[in-house]
């Protein structure tokens, strides 16, 4: 695919994005329009009044729009973050969960909603930010002792995996009750419920950072290719690219996973699905991820909040639905390279 | 071993000599030495081919030709010893700067990605581009000619999954071209290609204008190709020269534990190597060892 095309895809992708968001604050059990949408915004941005009811306004502009518009930014960092570490660790199977900042943000978050950590000075995002830190330290750490090659990496990330999910279940089956364990499975699984703009424009600024330095290596994470000594044979400085991608993409995964929880799937799904759309280059593959997996996701948890509405089924439990046959279809067609 | 062409040698490896070398332009080996676990793989060797030749590598498994190669590739840092490029220290240069220079072709290569011929090739203009811009001129330039030199302009958006080993090798060579190198390392590239490949590869890597150093295990294949040859026994040279003051029955007999009859048969003269079975006593210490990694 030429230059020209992915310009248009990406322009086509925004456009799409911007519709999706306009759209799907629409769904729900409250009637409003598309043009509702557009005034609301307008009105709130300075440029005019709104003729909508204070509490339909309240709709729009309090819960619908954050929680659409942090989908957006969830689904495009997820993507990103997941299609960097595909590549840096040469594993179509990485995922931004792979290096246990879920798993370390989960303890965080149970120890916070279960056991009261911080004395009501920590909020549950406040202590899953920490506790995703603290599991990426850890990973860090871990995988520089044992010598740092891509493959202690990853085993680096599976130890801390299996060591915060276990602390995590620890905490929960013996001090929580049966509704506060019901309320952390649900953070656990990924929703984007009760969401405010103070998480927007966190995980905004963040998703904003991370995705300029991604890019700024988009050419270096090309000759990753061939594994870490031919890229390091083609001019680059393997332990600060890794250190750098890996530090820049915990923090983006650590920042959206406190506000929203681990939503699955996307971040493994959706950098497969660019790759089939524009090839492997990630000057064209990294936008066109985030792109898609914002779309992605702000569909998914349109789905999420309307599908058994009044209740509301948590978005990572959807995401696995829908991703699970994806995957298998993205492992089917690329079998014959094995 | 002694060299008769004493200073006009194209590949010089001789410890009194290499302090001038030192101020010298090119890739160069001054008494490098690497242990891994405890165990010696390069024991003081040093190494300067000249600029344009093509330098031969030879010697058993776990001889440290590979590791050698990394050394001068700057992936390795020397535990004592030095490697210069054009007198200057490679450890206090920038990566970038050193793949501006030197370029590498592993063994076998392998991707998961799914990359095109031209994908592959436009790798080698990595070192020569800076974030955020488009290619340039020279970029597209470098690739086309690099593809164009291995015969390959016809196969550029071919999928790398679908090409043989040779065509693979091939590539490779292109992307390493495309670096613009001066000298290129090479490790045992004819390894897994079928006869005309191995001729054809070593062809295209002798007609290049860069000084190459290959690592190689065909004795007949260095004969034919390489400028000068150095052999290589338990991390130390034990022989350099040309092919024909290298490989005679009595060096492969030491070296390789093989009863061997050399003739003079090869194209100009160069040495025919013919193998008559082992040499009764044990081979080498070393010999079973794998080559370090």
């Amino acid at each position: 695919m030429t230059r020209a095309h992915v310009g248009t895809l990406c322009a086509a992708g925004a456009a799409l994005l911007a519709a999706s968001v306009a759209l799907a604050i629409t769904i729900g059990p409250a009637d409003i329009r598309v043009g509702d949408v557009w005034s609301v915004v307008a009105a709130h941005l300075g440029w005019g009044t709104t003729e909508l009811s204070p509490i339909r306004d309240g709709i729009v502009w309090q819960l619908r729009l954050p929680r659409t518009l942090l989908a957006a930014v969830c689904g495009a960092g997820l993507a990103v973050c997941g299609a960097v570490m595909q590549s840096l660790l040469r594993n179509p199977l990485a995922d931004p969960f792979v290096l246990g900042v879920s798993s370390g943000a989960s303890t965080g978050a149970v120890l916070v909603v279960v056991l009261g950590a911080g004395g009501g000075l920590l909020s549950v995002s406040g202590g899953a930010f920490l506790g995703a830190l603290l599991s990426f330290g850890l990973v860090l750490l871990l995988s520089h002792t044992l010598g740092g090659t891509t493959d202690r990496v990853v085993l680096s990330g599976v130890a801390a995996m299996q060591l915060f999910s276990a602390l995590t279940s620890f905490v929960v089956m013996t001090a929580a009750d049966a509704e506060t364990t019901r309320g952390v499975l649900f953070w656990l699984l990924g929703s984007l419920g009760g969401v405010g703009w103070t998480d927007v424009w966190i995980c905004l600024a963040v998703l904003v950072a991370a995705l300029t330095v991604c890019l700024a290596y988009a050419r270096t994470l090309d000759a990753f290719a061939f594994g870490q000594d031919a890229a390091a044979t083609l001019g680059v400085s393997v332990a600060r690219t890794r250190l750098v991608l890996l530090c820049a993409t915990a923090l983006l995964t650590a920042a959206l996973v406190s506000s929203a929880g681990a939503i699955g799937f996307v971040g493994l799904v959706l950098p497969h699905a660019a790759r089939a759309l524009v090839g492997s280059g990630h000057a064209r593959l990294l936008p066109v991820a985030a792109l898609a997996g914002a779309v992605f996701l702000v569909w998914v948890d349109t789905l999420a909040r309307t599908v058994l509405d009044p209740q509301e089924v948590p978005v990572g439990v959807v995401t696995s639905l829908i991703g699970v046959p994806v995957f298998v279809l993205v492992l089917y067609r690329t079998r014959r390279t094995r | 071993m002694t060299n008769p062409e004493g200073a006009m040698t194209a590949a010089h490896i001789d410890g009194a000599a290499q302090e001038a070398a030192v101020a010298a332009p090119g890739l160069r080996a001054r008494r490098v030495s690497r242990t891994a676990d405890g165990r010696v793989i390069l024991d003081g060797v040093s190494i300067s081919p000249a600029p344009g030749a093509t330098v031969g590598l030879l010697g058993p498994n776990g001889s440290g030709k590979s590791t050698l190669l990394r050394l001068l590739a700057g992936v390795l840092a020397p535990a004592s010893g030095v490697v210069t490029l054009d007198g200057r220290p490679l450890d206090g240069l920038s990566r970038r700067d050193i793949a501006r220079r030197i370029a590498v072709v592993e063994q076998q290569a392998d991707t998961q990605v799914e990359l095109t011929v031209l994908d592959v090739v436009r790798l080698g203009r990595t070192p020569h581009r800076r974030a955020w811009t488009p290619p340039s001129g020279a970029d597209e330039r470098a690739v086309r000619e690099a593809l164009a030199r291995t015969g390959l302009t016809d196969r550029a958006h071919q999928s790398w999954h679908t090409l043989s080993g040779g065509e693979r090798q091939r590539v490779q060579i292109a992307r390493a071209l495309a670096q613009e190198p001066r000298e290129l390392l090479l490790d045992e590239p004819t390894n897994h290609l079928d006869v005309q490949h191995q001729l054809d590869l070593l062809t295209l890597v002798t007609s290049l204008p860069v000084t190459s150093v290959v690592a190689l295990h065909d004795l007949n294949l260095a004969a034919m190709y390489c400028d000068r040859l150095v052999v290589l026994r338990e991390g130390s040279v034990v022989a350099h020269g040309t092919p024909g003051d290298v490989l005679t029955e009595e060096l492969i007999a030491g070296v390789y534990g093989v009863r061997a009859a050399v003739t003079r048969e090869g194209a100009d003269g160069r040495p025919h190597v013919r193998f008559l079975g082992t040499v009764a006593r044990p081979a080498p210490r070393d010999a079973t060892h794998a080559d370090p990694r």
